[in-house]
């Protein structure tokens, strides 16, 4: 099975026939779903691939280079915002606004990335925090970027007005697809960049910036790439997530978020594609479903509600919500450091070893 | 003219003059020992090399090219490659991953090239057949065959070495500075260590430093040796030269003092 013919065979997408097989099967469970569910879990399967996209973008920078950003909700936020004022205000096409509000991402991911180069740790956490911040509240301040009020995402016409071709997404089910489609792109483009010789240096910086510079990785260029990477991946999810939503505002994309995606990383497995997935799965359905509707389990719905209230303030779920994501957050550290993906790894070791 | 050149090398830190008004001269292809005991400024030598320090003064030519004020990545893409005392390898990437990182300077896909590598036609998947091949020799003549999938925080001291060796030769220098190779290793190791580096010389034509404790294989291997104490040169010459000076012994072995 391991007998390898080419060196092509190191790099390709399907290793060998039997992921050939089950990358098959995932995809055609993953295009049917839609088809016998409720259409409120398609919604929240558009959030979860967003997400997916945002975290396996983060986990290129976070997981593999070794950066850390807590201002991807910035990011975020000039992804969503820069693709629907595109569209409103200079009437661009959605498949061009948001590739452009994704290079404006990357741009601003660039200009992040400097300071990056003289700092490190809890010093650079503390720079992107701000940076996330200024951009919430730089877009709260301007009026035609629909200020505090929020601003409502136009229909998503994937035609070319100008041409007359028109095709609108109106519902969840239309706009799964094309979300599913930019997720496979997006999530195949990121393994790919890991393979070749892109990705090998954001690891090189992250395990040995002085060897890395000793064998020719310019750490100025690679740095910043990393973020402009990383950025450009939120870009596009922001993008997408403007029309999920429907109507936003700068609140959405507060510094709350920004830690999420972390967690969502932090959890999945750090420097893994996988874990950027499997992350953004769990959290997303976490804090949207389950521990939305934790009031309606019997019994101990009610007794959660009845602590929180007591202990804590009136908004009681909210609270239940960030405690559950936080004590997630510190069982993996602790038991798992290598988060689900790790998980993963011995499920598929076990499996390729039984029944010893 | 010669090959590399170092001119009136000094550096000091604070008030110490680590390396003091050091200058020599390397031939092509041809093996160059820096010798002297622990804190005499050998591997401050490397580091200003490559790019690490910044020399208060003097000069450092490699084919006539200035090094002195270029960042360690652009005299990396001049064809200079090291290896370091306590190696500095990439642990979270395989050895394969290692050796490719060596390759940087001689490949080309960017983020949208390596992103784009739909099957085997594309350019980039090109680029690292090519590439693979390339390692593959290198994994080949070091003996890495066993080990080339494996993470390099699994391996053992004396193979992370040879795996830094291997990543320093897959840059293809001009000149390769060899930071105590022998460090750590068993006899039989370093016998193999000697051959190699013997075999680098002929086969890869490269120009090799080298800094060493290990006398025998010092004297057995260089071409030229130059004996340092306290950041000062005592003296360059043979390794029989070398040998016989009463400075290099009394560095080496201590003053005799009669009592």
């Amino acid at each position: 099975m391991d007998m390898k013919r080419d060196y092509y065979e190191d790099i390709q997408l399907f290793q060998s026939g039997v992921v050939l097989a089950w990358t098959v099967a995932l995809l055609l469970v993953l295009f049917t779903i839609p088809l016998y569910t409720p259409n409120y879990y398609v919604y929240l399967l558009n959030i979860i691939m967003v997400h997916v996209i945002l975290a396996v973008g983060l986990n290129i920078l976070v997981g593999s280079t070794g950066q850390i950003s807590l201002g991807h909700a910035g990011f975020f936020a000039i992804g969503a915002y820069g693709t629907v004022l595109l569209m409103t205000l200079l009437q661009i096409p959605f498949v061009f606004a948001i590739l452009i509000a994704a290079f404006i991402a990357a741009f601003f991911g660039f200009i992040l990335g400097l300071p990056a180069l003289r700092l490190e740790g809890p010093y650079l956490a503390i720079v992107s925090m701000g940076f996330g911040l200024t951009i919430m509240h730089i877009i709260g301040g301007v009026d035609a970027f629909g200020g505090r009020m929020g601003i409502k995402a136009p229909p998503l016409d994937l035609g070319i007005k100008q041409l007359g071709i028109s095709w609108i997404l109106k519902t969840d089910f239309q706009k799964y697809y094309l979300i599913l489609i930019m997720t496979i792109i997006m999530v195949v483009g990121a393994r790919n960049i890991l393979k070749t010789r892109v990705g090998r240096s954001f690891v090189a910086i992250k395990d040995s910036d002085i060897a890395a510079e000793v064998i020719g990785v310019n750490l100025t260029i690679y740095k910043t790439l990393a973020f402009a990477v990383s950025a450009f991946y939120a870009g596009i999810a922001g993008g997408l997530f403007g029309f999920v939503l429907g109507f936003f505002d700068p609140f959405t994309f507060n510094m709350i978020l920004s830690i999420i995606f972390l967690v969502m990383v932090v959890v999945g497995g750090l420097g893994t594609i996988l874990g950027g997935i499997l992350g953004a799965t769990l959290i997303t359905y976490l804090q949207y479903d389950l521990l939305k509707n934790i009031a309606e389990i019997p019994y101990f719905g009610a007794l959660m509600v009845a602590v929180s209230k007591q202990w804590f303030t009136m908004v009681g779920l909210e609270n239940i919500s960030s405690m559950a994501i936080g004590l997630i957050m510190i069982g993996i550290i602790i038991f798992e450091p290598l988060g689900m993906f790790g998980v993963w790894i011995r499920m598929k070791k076990y499996w390729m070893t039984w029944p010893f | 003219m010669d090959h590399f050149r170092v001119e009136n090398l000094s550096i000091s830190f604070g008030g110490l003059k680590a390396v003091n008004n050091i200058s020599f001269g390397v031939e092509k292809n041809s093996i160059f020992s820096i010798i002297g005991p622990n804190g005499s400024g050998k591997t401050t030598i490397y580091n200003m090399i490559s790019g690490i320090y910044k020399p208060d003064s003097g000069r450092i030519l490699c084919d006539g090219e200035e090094l002195v004020g270029l960042s360690p990545d652009r005299i990396a893409r001049k064809g200079v490659a090291r290896t370091f005392q306590n190696i500095e390898l990439f642990s979270n990437a395989t050895v394969m991953d290692n050796l490719l990182l060596g390759r940087h300077i001689h490949m080309k896909t960017g983020v949208f090239s390596g992103a784009f590598l739909w099957g085997r036609g594309s350019r980039a998947a090109r680029e690292e057949i090519r590439n693979r091949e390339i390692v593959e020799k290198i994994i080949d003549f070091l003996d890495l065959q066993s080990v080339r999938n494996n993470y390099v925080a699994s391996l053992p001291y004396g193979k992370r070495k040879l795996v830094e060796l291997g990543r320093a030769l897959a840059l293809e220098p001009k000149i390769l500075l060899l930071d105590e190779p022998s460090a750590g290793m068993n006899t039989e190791e370093k016998e193999d260590l000697n051959i190699w580096i013997k075999d680098i010389q002929a086969d890869y034509r490269v120009t090799i430093l080298l800094i060493e404790h290990d006398m025998n294989m010092i004297m057995g291997i260089s071409d030229r040796i130059l004996a340092m104490n306290q950041g000062e040169k005592i003296i360059e010459g043979t390794a029989k030269e070398v040998q016989s000076h009463p400075e290099v012994i009394r560095a080496y072995l201590g003053e005799e003092h009669g009592c």
